[in-house]
């Protein structure tokens, strides 16, 4: 079993975005409270503490926040935090894209498809 | 209740070794602790309290509270990361003001040379069981590249540049090359640095830390004790700390958790930046230096790459004294961990025994602070003053 499958595992509150973003969904969780959108996911709202938090359908755009290319890896790649267009910035990787396209400010778009090693899907962004 | 006056720091010991393959981590403590208990003029059975961070065998105190044969009846083994020692300074102030112990000993000590370092940017020591961890260790994230992502913003917000990240190096070596047990000596330039491997964008490999095996400790005790013993008199005026974190998405690159710790710190020993002769700033790598430096009030925010620059750090040459013993990035980094160092070199400071090459003139009042974590995600900030009486 990979790390993250374990890590997954010990999450059952965010179990329904992973399943949602295999199939091509990218969600959101919600505060049914404060309507406020909030990253990581979790069952109890980090703005207002409020646990009536819900997976509501995010659009999947976004702009870089600010990024860095790991090149000393064996496969250089692109680290990114993305501000979405809902509002909270996340981590995630910039695919697809040469990295000297890449840039703060540079509007992006979530990439389906992209899997970590076990088949888990990824919410990765190319540039849009 | 204040700490400001309450303690004193009356030893401090740096393990002379950077490579320490025949000696084994609670070894290392135990060394680190009996050099500073011997610079204090005491002795392992005057201990009562015993401060650890992460870095220590076993769990929290146990281990090496049993392998010295002390008997405490104080412990603390919270852990930031590489500023847990700042901290734990602080939290020493305050069991002896509360009356919970009398002297204090602080250690911290590591081998990872010995033991190997993976390339290519250290991986986290985070656990799955994190509520964060699937939601950054998939995407590669190392200690390097999240703060190549700081870098990057601030790059990009206030027009710091390469260059004035490199300066941060400069200093370090100018002063390292002073240090005998310094790991690295070599004087560097700008242009070195700029020409040292792309790591991660935007930083260069001269822009991150050594890695080294060793460590130090300090011992922290009450006003009448400190005054019996016959080392110069270093009191400890203010501290304070402060976690930053992701905040829900509401991501912020531009400062630390210095804004908070430094601003306490300041507050509780009623004293302002201007005042600070020198000051140890965490240099995990130089864009750490940059950020606490305006965090803690030594320039506005956004101004730290030119107040960095053209020497402004060299002890002798610029305005602000930092990491005279050629900090992290050239002298020493045990286990990954700074914060005991950058107090060990700011005792020497404020007693007159730092390098005469770095020694600073009339150095009465001198800072520590550390950045423990991840910059980029989330941290641990730890701030000290104290002053020599
Ligand atoms: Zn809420």
């Amino acid at each position: 079993m990979s790390v993250l499958r374990e890590a997954l595992d010990h999450q059952p509150e965010t179990k329904a975005f992973w399943s949602e973003l295999a199939e091509g969904r990218f969600k959101l969780c919600y505060c049914r409270a404060c309507e406020r959108a909030h990253w990581y996911p979790r069952a109890i709202c980090p703005h207002c503490a409020s646990p009536e938090t819900e997976w509501r359908a995010a659009s999947g755009q976004g702009t870089i926040y600010s990024y860095s290319i790991a090149r000393t890896a064996a496969e250089p790649f692109a680290i990114a935090y993305v501000t979405l267009a809902e509002g909270p910035t996340m981590m995630t990787n910039i695919v697809g894209s040469d990295f000297a396209e890449i840039a703060i400010g540079k509007p992006v778009e979530i990439a389906f498809g992209h899997e970590a090693e076990d088949g888990i899907t990824l919410p990765v962004f190319r540039l849009a | 209740m204040s700490i400001n006056g309450q303690a004193y720091i009356v030893g401090a010991y740096e393990h002379p070794l950077r490579k320490a393959p025949d000696k084994s981590l609670a070894q290392l403590h135990a060394e680190v602790a009996l050099g500073a208990l011997a610079d204090a003029g005491l002795s392992k059975d005057d201990v009562d309290g015993y401060f650890c961070g992460g870095d220590v065998p076993g769990t929290g105190p146990f281990s090496m509270v049993d392998y010295l044969n002390l008997r405490v009846r104080h412990a603390d083994s919270t852990n930031i990361g590489g500023a847990s020692y700042i901290l734990h300074v602080n939290h020493a102030a305050q069991a002896i003001a509360a009356g919970k112990c009398d002297v204090a000993l602080v250690t911290l000590a590591g081998r990872p040379r010995s033991e190997g370092v993976p390339k290519g940017g250290l991986k986290r020591t985070d656990s799955p069981v994190q509520p964060d961890y699937a939601w950054e260790t998939p995407f590669g994230m190392t200690i390097l590249n999240v703060y190549a992502m700081c870098a990057m913003r601030h790059m990009h917000e206030f027009g710091t540049t390469a260059e004035q990240l490199a300066w941060v190096k400069v200093a370090a070596s100018h002063h390292a090359q002073h240090n005998p047990n310094a790991m690295l000596r070599d004087l560097v330039t700008v242009d070195d640095v700029l020409n040292s491997t792309l790591v991660a964008d935007p930083l260069h490999k001269l822009d991150c830390c050594i890695v080294s095996d060793g460590g130090g400790a300090v011992v922290v005790t009450r006003p009448e004790i400190a005054r019996q013993l016959k080392r110069p008199l270093v009191k400890i005026r203010g501290a304070g700390e402060a976690v930053k974190h992701t905040a829900g998405g509401a991501i912020d690159l531009t400062y630390s958790a210095g804004r908070f710790s430094g601003a306490a710190a300041f507050a509780e020993a009623n004293l302002t930046p201007a005042d600070v002769k020198y000051a140890s700033v965490y240099d995990s790598f130089t864009i750490t230096v940059i950020v606490q430096l305006e965090d803690l009030g030594f320039c506005a925010k956004g101004e730290g790459g030119r107040f960095v620059a053209d020497g402004n750090l060299i002890a002798g040459v610029g305005r602000l004294p930092v990491n005279t013993d050629g900090g992290g990035l050239c002298n020493n980094h045990p286990f990954n961990r700074g914060g005991i160092t950058k107090i060990i070199e700011a005792v020497r400071q404020l007693r007159g025994e730092a390098h005469p090459a770095v020694q600073v003139a009339n150095c009465d009042i001198a800072l520590a602070h550390g950045t423990g974590g991840m910059l980029g995600t989330r941290h641990g900030g730890a701030t000290l003053i104290i002053e020599r009486e």
